[in-house]
């Protein structure tokens, strides 16, 4: 595994299937919030579950976790190596011509992502470990709602979450459908594909663009 | 009897090849890993030389003065590579193939020499598949073929316009593989300076390290040239921008004798010069002739408005047209053999009916083919009553299947597009036939000294049917110098590794940097280019498409001086001792300087009209074949092999006498 | 028309290198790229300064010898083409025209425009080849049927030219095109599949040694490509790489 590693393409493969994992895990995390906009208890009970459940707890959201490092500091690396594999820039450089910009700008689109998680790991995350496995605090099941509304009253949060879903899209638009190639597959489907995975990018992050404005008004209404 | 031995085997002519394989010296595998071999040039004669030596034991050392040995110019031959298959069906055999080759060559060729072309040419098809050449196939999966000018058959093996490439790469690859074992040292921008002799046997070369500027000695057992041909003597050529006669050249100096230098193949469908800053010319596929018809306006004053821009040749109708060649060639029309549609466009030309604003050019028009095909499209296609611009369109689109590239390309130089107004095209110098003389064996008359490919003269005669370079190149690589230069080698098993510090190595560095102080130090007049041009043209008029007893006694007189002029003037920046392309240039161009003259001496000499080589002294005065060349076998039956004597014009010529035990004589026609 | 040329030169590898500004006129639009270079070098030569190495030879995009970063991209804004192919109609009167070698660590500068593509060579020379003897004593050419489709791709892949754009282009300075261009050809074909294993973790073995980046699928190689190479290359690859590293 280690030798693997090492080439090229295996990086690229890894940097592929972390990414996948991490579009299966964002369309789940999606699928759970959406229910917060038409259904406070539902999105209750699903969030009592996912927080209370064992194996989504001591073995997922560690898998999960390894997933989102491993992703970001393999990104750095590459970032890393692929800067210096050209040592003396070009002084004209016309690279919208032959590629996208989110293609050529996945670490910035990432890096934004990563600020993101921050943000979102100090909203979210890091108190409700404290919550459950510092303080200990007595479970109530129909406290996930009230908690998510409370971070959505700051227009600042919001419009931090509206900016950084946009940079989401942006760095799905290229690395989702990429993903494929980088596993070798492409073929007669991949045109299909393709348009399937540009769709989600616009999709779910639009969906939870959504989701917040809907609590951040919803609250304020 | 002449000093010249060919070396032909005794026996019928199918089994001298078997035989001679049978009889020859061979060196047993200890000994070959004792034994080195230089290789100069790594197109297809080079690369497949030096990758069947080295598979077969030899210590190889390859030099090229491009970046990597994939990019010698075999890669630009476009149309494909024939050999005797018979797997159409159509009756081809190694005879025909032969027989065609023999004939197309005007019968200035080798008989023996062109049997074993024939008879390896199957194996050079079956070499490539299994090396990975991707062939065009047939749905049924099996190999395609295509019919080329001047056979009956189909023979030709292609890869799209792309034949050459796909060729050079096998070769190049089964040069990686010993590259990777380490029987091959490849010396990349390396250029070979000159040959290096030991008692009278071919022992090493000195080279430049283009990179470096370094001057470098090599030594070996065994050189190899395979470095192309000296179309560039003409400045403009379809010949890459490097290719040069240089090694050839050192080597003739160096005791080989130069054969038949004035068989130049000029390619009748280039596209035509555009002006003065024009650096080389761009051949479109001889394919393209079984479907454009050629024409120049009938009138005088409408070539002339179409040469002032005042008309489009699309507005002049059927009757306005001269389709030359099917006018004067009904039996083969646009197809007849290269030398003749050169010289017939080359003819009107010169009456006034160029139509390029150069006056340098003859159309070549798609628009019947494209009906025609649009309508045998419209009909197996079911369409009723289709539209005129319906049947443009589908014709359009089988020319685009069958040609696209060529037209495309044309496109990008031209900016026209060729599917509405007619192609320009004009010749230019293509191939070269002559070159080292070398026996059967493909030894030159330096012992060990050994030319393959384009570089040699022995297979083509005076003229070359398409896709018999690519075979060629191939048979000599693959098939035979690995055979025929083990008999030589065997008798240096006990040798050793030859020294370089030696004598004769440090004369030959001496000569070469006396050579380069020499270039370097012109009194700074004039660039290369302009003394390169200058000799192009004198080549151009006065030894081109057709040669003159007045016009090439000038040309000896003119190349003279220009060459005089050259040592003098030249004007060469930078320095020896790094990478310095001028001075590249300035090498080769000097060594075309010399050879052009013994071209326009060779010229002169053959007082008759044969393949690629048309004297006006020498055509047919009456019957059918009027105005047609005239071959005097009577007199001119024989190799011209030039011997260096110190200045080409002082060149002794030898003569070798062909012999025809299989063939007869008879006159080309093509009416 | 009348043109500033921005010009990369550098006289050595070890030297430092500088863009330099020339001026040039009289260019026509049927010129090539390379022959307004050519009448650039004539007047260097005639005012005593050194001419513009750069690397060139058959002149009909072919040899894969011409290179040339024009205004940032590869073979200049014309597509399918090689510089030598692209003409000066595509430029207008007073542009300005940057012109640098093609950049990677891989490609070291040899001279101003010239650079050192050897790496490209050893790649083939790791494994871009079927062990067979050139003996000719081999099956029958026409002894394995293949199908039509698969030989058309394994041209299409085999095309390539070896210029190096692809690495130029790409912004991590991949030569995943490349590599992937002859690792496909061989993979099409059933005389590659003897050694298709080893071939293609030799291959990318010896690419990632050379010091290439690592490919992002921006796609700007296939589009630069001056033969159209396709990017299905790549994920051929990628798919016989992983195949080889779990048999291997």
């Amino acid at each position: 595994m280690g030798g693997l590693i090492k080439s090229s393409i295996a990086r690229k493969v890894a940097m592929a299937l972390s990414g996948l994992f991490l579009v299966f895990f964002l369309l789940q995390h999606f699928t759970i919030n959406f229910t917060s906009i038409f259904s406070a208890d539902t999105f209750n009970e699903l969030s009592h579950f996912m927080g209370t459940n064992p194996v989504v707890q001591f073995a997922l959201q560690p898998v999960l976790i390894f997933g989102v490092v491993f992703h970001f500091v393999m990104g750095f690396v590459l970032e890393i190596k692929n800067k210096n594999a050209r040592a003396v820039k070009y002084a004209k450089y016309n690279g919208g011509a032959n590629a996208s910009w989110m293609s050529r700008n996945m670490i910035y689109s990432g890096l934004v992502i990563l600020a993101f998680l921050g943000l979102h790991f100090y909203d979210f995350w890091i108190p409700e470990m404290v919550h459950k496995y510092v303080e200990f605090a007595p479970e109530d099941p129909t406290r996930y709602y009230h908690e998510l509304l409370e971070k959505f009253v700051s227009p600042v949060r919001t419009g931090l979450y509206v900016v950084s879903f946009v940079f989401l899209a942006l760095h799905l638009w290229h690395g989702f459908a990429s993903s494929f190639q980088s596993v070798g597959f492409n073929n007669k489907y991949s045109v299909g594909l393709t348009k399937f995975a540009k769709a989600f990018a616009i999709v779910i992050p639009l969906g939870f663009i959504i989701i917040s404005l809907v609590l951040h008004f919803n609250h304020n209404h | 009897m002449s000093i010249l031995d060919s070396k032909i085997p005794e026996g019928p002519l199918a089994d001298k090849w078997t035989k001679h394989k049978n009889t020859i010296n061979l060196v047993n595998p200890a000994n070959k890993r004792n034994i080195d071999v230089i290789v100069v040039g790594t197109g297809l004669a080079g690369g497949s030389a030096a990758a069947t030596l080295a598979e077969l034991g030899y210590n190889v050392k390859t030099f090229c003065y491009q970046d990597s040995p994939r990019r010698a110019h075999s890669i630009a031959a476009q149309g494909g590579i024939n050999a005797s298959k018979n797997y159409q069906g159509d009756g081809d055999s190694d005879y025909r193939l032969f027989y065609d080759t023999v004939k197309g060559g005007d019968y200035r060729s080798r008989e023996a020499n062109v049997y074993r072309l024939a008879e390896v040419s199957g194996n050079i098809i079956d070499q490539c598949v299994a090396q990975g050449v991707p062939f065009a196939r047939e749905y049924g999966g099996l190999l395609d073929n295509r019919s080329f000018g001047g056979v009956l058959v189909s023979r030709t093996f292609y890869a799209k316009g792309q034949t050459g490439q796909q060729l050079l790469l096998g070769a190049y690859s089964a040069m990686n593989r010993q590259i990777n074992r380490g029987k091959i040292q490849p010396f990349n921008r390396h250029e070979m300076l000159d040959l290096v002799k030991v008692d009278g046997k071919a022992r090493g070369i000195i080279a430049r390290n283009l990179v470096t500027g370094e001057i470098e000695r090599h030594s070996a057992h065994a050189v190899v040239l395979a470095t192309g041909g000296y179309g560039n003597v003409f400045f403009l050529s379809t010949n890459a921008m490097g290719s040069n006669v240089m090694a050839a050249w050192r080597a003739h100096r160096r005791g080989a004798f130069f054969a038949n230098p004035c068989y130049t193949q000029i390619h009748p469908t280039c596209i035509p010069v555009s002006g003065d800053h024009q650096s080389k010319l761009t051949l479109m596929s001889e394919s393209l002739r079984n479907d454009g018809r050629i024409w120049v306006p009938k009138r005088k004053e409408d070539a002339e408005a179409i040469r002032a821009g005042k008309l489009k040749p699309t507005q002049l109708a059927e009757d306005e047209r001269d389709y030359y060649l099917e006018r004067r060639y009904p039996a083969f029309g646009n197809l007849v053999p290269r030398d003749v549609a050169s010289r017939a466009a080359k003819e009107r030309c010169d009456a006034g009916f160029g139509v390029n604003k150069t006056g340098e050019a003859v159309y070549l028009d798609f628009a019947s083919a494209i009906q025609r095909y649009g309508s045998e499209k419209a009909l197996t296609s079911g369409m009723e009553n289709p539209s005129k611009e319906e049947i443009t369109k589908l014709g359009e689109e089988v020319i685009e299947n069958k040609y696209g590239n060529l037209f495309q390309m044309y496109e990008k130089i031209v900016d026209e597009n060729p599917y509405k107004t007619p192609m320009m095209i004009y010749p230019a110098v293509h191939y070269t036939m002559g070159g080292l003389w070398v026996d059967y064996n493909l030894q030159t008359t330096v012992p060990g000294c050994y030319a393959a490919g384009e570089a040699n003269f022995s297979d083509h005669g005076a003229n070359r049917l398409g896709a018999s370079a690519l075979m060629q190149g191939l048979a000599d690589g693959y098939f035979v110098l690995p055979y025929t230069i083990g008999d030589y080698l065997s008798h240096d098993i006990r040798t050793g590794e030859i020294p370089t510090d030696t004598p004769e190595f440090d004369q030959a560095e001496k000569d070469v940097k006396d050579r380069i102080q020499k270039l370097m130090g012109g009194s700074g007049t004039h660039s290369v280019d302009y003394y390169h041009k200058k000799l192009g043209k004198i080549m151009w008029n006065k030894c081109g498409m057709s040669r003159n007893e007045q016009g090439l006694k000038e040309a000896i007189e003119e190349i003279a001086a220009l060459r005089e002029d050259f040592w003098k003037n030249v004007k060469v920046p930078g320095t020896a001792d790094s990478m310095n392309p001028e001075l590249e240039k300035a090498g080769r161009v000097a060594d075309f300087l010399e050879l052009g003259e013994l071209f326009a001496k060779d010229a002169l000499n053959r007082n008759e009209s044969c393949g690629g080589h048309f004297r006006e002294e020498s055509v047919e005065q009456e019957g059918e074949q009027k105005g047609e060349a005239l071959r005097d076998d009577k007199n001119f039956k024989y190799v011209a092999a030039w011997e260096y004597k110190g200045e080409p014009k002082d060149a002794e010529l030898h003569k070798e006498e062909l012999t025809f035990e299989n063939i007869e004589l008879k006159t080309r026609s093509y009416k | 028309m009348n043109l500033t040329l921005k010009i990369w030169r550098q006289k050595d590898a070890k030297s430092q290198g500088k863009i330099v500004d020339y001026q040039i006129s009289g260019i026509e639009g049927d010129m090539s790229f390379l022959e307004m270079l050519d009448v650039l070098n004539e007047d260097l030569i005639n005012k005593g300064e050194e001419p513009v190495v750069f690397d060139h030879d058959c002149r009909e995009g072919i040899c894969g010898a011409c290179s040339l970063q024009i205004n940032g991209e590869p073979h200049g804004p014309d597509r399918l083409i090689t510089t030598c192919q692209l003409h000066m109609r595509k430029f207008n009167d007073g542009d300005t025209i940057y012109i640098e070698p093609f950049r990677a660590k891989a490609f070291p500068v040899v001279k101003d425009l010239m650079v050192d593509r050897s790496a490209f060579d050893r790649i083939q020379q790791a494994g871009g080849y079927v062990s067979v003897n050139t003996s000719g004593n081999t099956i029958d050419a026409n002894a394995i049927p293949i199908e039509k489709e698969n030989a058309d791709d394994a041209f299409a892949a085999a095309t390539c030219i070896g210029c190096g754009a692809c690495v130029a282009a790409c912004k991590n300075a991949s030569a995943m095109l490349f590599t992937s261009a002859k690792v496909s050809q061989f993979a099409l074909l059933p005389q590659g599949q003897v050694e298709a294993t080893e071939r293609v973790l030799a291959m990318v073995n010896q690419m990632d040694e050379e010091g290439f980046g690592n490919c992002t699928n921006t796609g700007a190689c296939e589009i630069e490509c001056p033969k159209g190479i396709s990017l299905e290359n790549i994920a051929r690859m990628n798919r016989e790489y992983l195949k080889a590293s779990l048999k291997g």
